[in-house]
């Protein structure tokens, strides 16, 4: 490398660690909404006669005291930095994707199928599985994203919508055309489909637990995402568009395909997600597989400030707090409502403490 | 709350104000004053900190040191709604209106109402009248604000502050967005309000401005202070000197114009405006390469819709335009770009640039899928880099870094840096809209050779501007433009203020 160029990397190195230090500056302000969500929380505990030091020690315990619990946690927060890789995309290019569920549940169902009916032999049947959940989580964002394009339709109803079609298919085939045989002899008829072949199944990483290839696979999907936005033209386009867009209009890029791109790769990760669901945990597509993860991927995003480097320790705090809000209710009786409402005031606090504080820097910043 | 009863100010000073941004010490030690009943200019180059100090006096920023004192008595302002209180009102160059909202709900926004919690808003607009008539603001309490024009936006933002008790009251580039008539008809405005004893805080980059209009001068020059001057002592020539360290003259020896083939042809061209109406009627100009053709006009009369059109941004709803022989009546902005136009707008922070990337990153924004700057959609911040230190190395622009967010540049150095992107494209049409607004008296000087250069070069240019001075100084031919027609197209040597001003209010050129 020549002196000139080494004293360029240096100097942007340089300061990209200055603008990464304010990022973690900022950082500080979700983890500090969530503590005041878990001191609401501790009020209420007290109330319902539980104690709140036992609740939350036995919530950290089970996230991450035990070798168990925090693969546990790791397992959990794989699909959410998958999720929320693909609302940051969308996010940055400026259109809101809540379809999250839906790609989830087709990125599933595409994957399922795959390694249920393709005569592939070995890792390329794992591969076409995994494959097929990116096209089939891409489908389900491009219909959004050709909406948008094409009609203008405003992309948070079309892809809520494209959520309740999703869960409709889904129901239609895990108990039609892809039910497992063996439910149908049995007469169950649980809604579910068979066991899909071993070869499709992602490797187990430590033995006697759930943790699984595809947690690596959201890690470097994570470093990829970052290479994409902030080193090639698609990801500049992809943000120019989402800042400004009649800037980006004016300077010859195509608005419209890229925000239709931004749904459709937010889709890619989503129906990711999902076949890292079905390939490295349950081995077969069932009913309620998503667990809610398009949701509250959404709020991971958020949470990791909408940076996909931020969103890996974002998941996996997010992916304790559900993991741990579960050993909590067993430790401690509370009802069960108890642990869904303190998760909707962590998403409360996060999400609104991250408006508050984007308004306060726009006012700062008012310029002229 | 009647907040027209509390004293107004007398004095306020600003003593010894330091403010330091990363990298770039905007505020170096800078005393500055001001008394009831004067209009005060603040002068200097783009980036000396004009914005930063008045920011500073209404709350925005908070100074590193110094201090504000207020008819004796130090003040801190946390916020402007602190000064707001103490009867500072600031008029901001991008407005902060709610544009579906009327001029009264606007003036009223954040009020508390004189009776109860009810919104009196016959009283609000009863007020407003009155403060109209007195400082002769033309404007309706009862229209919906984004229906005004620019000018009449500005007036409701000065009620507004007026409404509000301000005493004091800072101006920043409040001409800049206006007509030479509506600058006219502000300054009748403010000499009343400084007649009536308000402190006024006035900066702008025309000279003769603020020769005009103020009292007193003060320069500032890379953040420090150069002096407080009475104006009735000071030249033209004496505060551009003060300002740039030399003299600056804008005027320039062009040989005369060679026009080769025809690069822009409109031909009958006619656009609907926003407002639903055809703002460009049956106009038809032809740009040849090697000439500057100005076009002059009122703001307002569909240049800004015209020029909408020849960038790809409106669709002509009849005519034609051709770009280099090829037909681009209906071409993209991405198909213009490469026919080799490049464009200079006139909404620098809207359409110019994208505020939250770096200056790097503005600088590539119409190249950055070209060799060097990225290799199969890879980017190369190395060329990439190298690239941007040569336009800010040539153009001044002034910046820490090139990784510094744009909107931390002040106005002036944005649109250096949007020229410098733009005419390094080496293009052969450029379209210029307002090409110096909001620029200093330097760096327009420079701007204007650079755009003189491009026409020894053989590039076609079509000059956009309300300044009349500027037309006159670069065009070739100047055509002007009422109520979206053409009104004739005269030779800028032969042509005189009065037979442009006559076409400018709606004559066709005879003869
Ligand atoms: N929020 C900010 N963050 C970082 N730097 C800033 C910020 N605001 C202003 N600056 C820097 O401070 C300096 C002074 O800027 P300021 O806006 O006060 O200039 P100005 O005199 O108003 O110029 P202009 O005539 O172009 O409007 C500039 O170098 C600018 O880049
Ligand atoms: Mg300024």
């Amino acid at each position: 490398m020549s002196e000139a160029t080494s004293v360029v990397t240096r100097a942007a190195a340089r300061s990209a660690w200055a603008r990464r230090l304010q990022g973690w500056q900022g950082a500080l302000v979700p983890v500090a909404a969530v503590v005041v969500a878990l001191m609401i929380g501790a009020v209420v505990l007290v109330g319902l006669g539980a104690d709140p030091v036992k609740a939350y020690s036995s919530m950290l315990e089970g996230a991450f005291g035990s070798v168990s619990g925090f693969t546990q946690t790791l397992v959990t927060a794989t699909p959410l930095l998958l999720v929320g890789l693909g609302v940051t995309i969308a996010f940055r290019g400026g259109v809101i994707n809540i379809g999250g569920e839906g790609q989830l549940i087709v990125g599933a169902l595409a994957a399922s199928a795959a390694a249920l009916y393709l005569p592939l032999p070995g890792v390329l049947l794992l591969l076409a599985a995994l494959i097929a959940g990116v096209l089939g989580g891409a489908l389900w964002g491009a219909v959004p994203g050709a909406l948008k394009a094409q009609l203008g339709v405003n992309e948070i109803l079309s892809t809520i919508m494209m959520n309740q079609i999703a869960i409709q298919l889904a129901n239609y085939l895990l108990r039609g055309p892809m039910i497992d045989p063996k439910e149908v002899e049995a007469g169950t008829r649980i809604a579910q489909s068979a066991l899909l072949p071993a070869d499709s199944w992602l490797v187990r990483l430590v033995p006697r637990t759930l943790l699984h290839g595809g947690s690596i696979l959201a890690l470097v999907m994570a470093v990829a995402v970052f290479f994409l936005l902030w080193r090639t033209t698609v990801g500049y386009r992809i943000r120019a568009v989402g800042l400004n867009p009649d800037a980006a209009r004016y300077a010859g890029i195509p608005v419209k395909r890229y925000q239709m791109l931004a749904l459709i790769l937010g889709g890619a990760f989503a129906g990711l997600a999902g076949a890292v669901e079905v390939l490295g945990v349950q081995h077969r597509m069932l009913e309620g597989l998503s667990g809610g993860y398009g949701f509250s991927g959404i709020v991971a995003a958020l949470f990791g400030k909408l940076h996909p480097l931020g969103l890996i320790p974002a998941s996996v705090l997010f992916g304790g707090l559900l993991v741990g809000g579960d050993k909590m209710q067993r430790s401690v009786q509370v009802p069960d409502a108890l642990i869904v409402a303190l998760l909707g005031l962590v998403v409360l606090f996060v999400v609104g403490s991250d408006y508050i504080m984007r308004k306060r820097a726009a006012k700062a910043q008012s310029h002229e | 709350m009647n907040t027209s009863a509390r004293t107004p100010l007398r004095e306020l000073k600003m003593v010894d104000i330091v403010k330091r941004f990363p990298g770039v010490l905007a505020n170096d030690g800078v005393n500055f004053d001001v008394r009831a009943g004067e209009v005060h200019a603040l002068l200097g180059e783009n980036g000396a900190g004009k914005s930063t100090l008045m920011r500073q006096l209404y709350g925005l920023y908070k100074p590193d040191s110094g201090q504000i004192i207020i008819d004796g008595q130090p003040r801190v302002f946390q916020s402007p709604a602190d000064a707001i209180h103490a009867g500072v009102g600031m008029i901001h160059q991008h407005f902060m209106l709610v544009s579906s909202l009327t001029v009264a709900e606007n003036v009223a926004l954040g009020l508390a109402s004189t009776r109860g919690p009810r919104l009196d808003l016959d009283r609000v607009a009863e007020r407003i009248r009155g403060l109209a008539e007195r400082y002769g603001l033309k404007v309706d309490p009862s229209a919906v604000v984004w229906q005004l024009s620019v000018g009449e936006q500005q007036r409701v933002e000065i009620l507004k502050a007026l409404y509000r008790g301000a005493s004091l009251l800072v101006l920043d580039e409040p001409t800049a967005v206006l007509t030479p008539q509506e600058a006219q008809e502000l300054f009748v405005t403010l000499r009343q309000m400084a007649d009536d004893g308000h402190a006024l805080i006035f900066i702008s980059h025309k000279l003769h401005e603020v020769l005009a209009l103020s009292h007193r001068v003060t320069v500032l020059r890379d953040g420090r202070l150069v002096g407080t001057y009475p104006t009735a002592e000071m030249t033209r020539a004496d505060l551009a000197r003060l300002m740039v360290g030399r003299e600056v003259l804008l005027q320039y020896d062009r040989p005369p114009a060679q026009p080769g083939e025809t690069r822009l042809q409109i031909d009958g061209l006619w656009a609907i405006g926003d407002r639903g109406v055809d703002a460009v009627r049956d106009f038809s100009l032809t740009v040849r390469a090697g000439e500057v053709v100005g076009l002059a006009g009122v703001s307002g009369n569909g240049q800004r819709e015209l020029a909408e059109v020849l960038t790809g941004l409106r669709q002509p709803s009849r005519g034609k335009v051709t770009l280099n022989g090829r037909d681009v009546t209906h071409a993209s902005p991405a198909e213009r770009i490469a026919a080799g136009q490049c464009a200079i707008p006139e909404e620098r922070m809207r359409t110019g640039v994208i505020k939250d990337f770096s200056v790097l990153e503005n600088a590539i924004l119409c190249d950055h899928s070209h060799r060097p700057f990225s290799r199969n959609t890879v980017l190369n911040f190395g060329e990439i880099a190298a690239h941007t230190r040569r336009l800010i190395a040539d153009y001044a622009v002034k910046t820490p870094t090139a990784e510094t967010p744009i909107k931390n540049l002040s106005g002036g150095n944005i649109q250096k840096l949007i020229l410098a992107r733009e005419l390094c494209r080496k293009p052969t049409v450029i379209i210029a809209a307002q090409p110096t607004r909001g620029v200093d008296i330097g760096a327009s000087e420079y701007i204007h050779h650079r755009l003189l250069e491009q026409r020894a070069a053989g590039t076609a240019t079509l000059l956009i501007s309300e300044d009349l001075d500027e037309i006159r100084a670069l065009s070739d031919r100047i055509a002007v433009i009422f109520e979206g027609r053409l009104m004739g197209v005269v030779d800028a040597a032969t042509a005189t203020a009065e037979s442009l001003g006559l076409m400018m209010a709606g004559t066709r050129q005879t003869e």
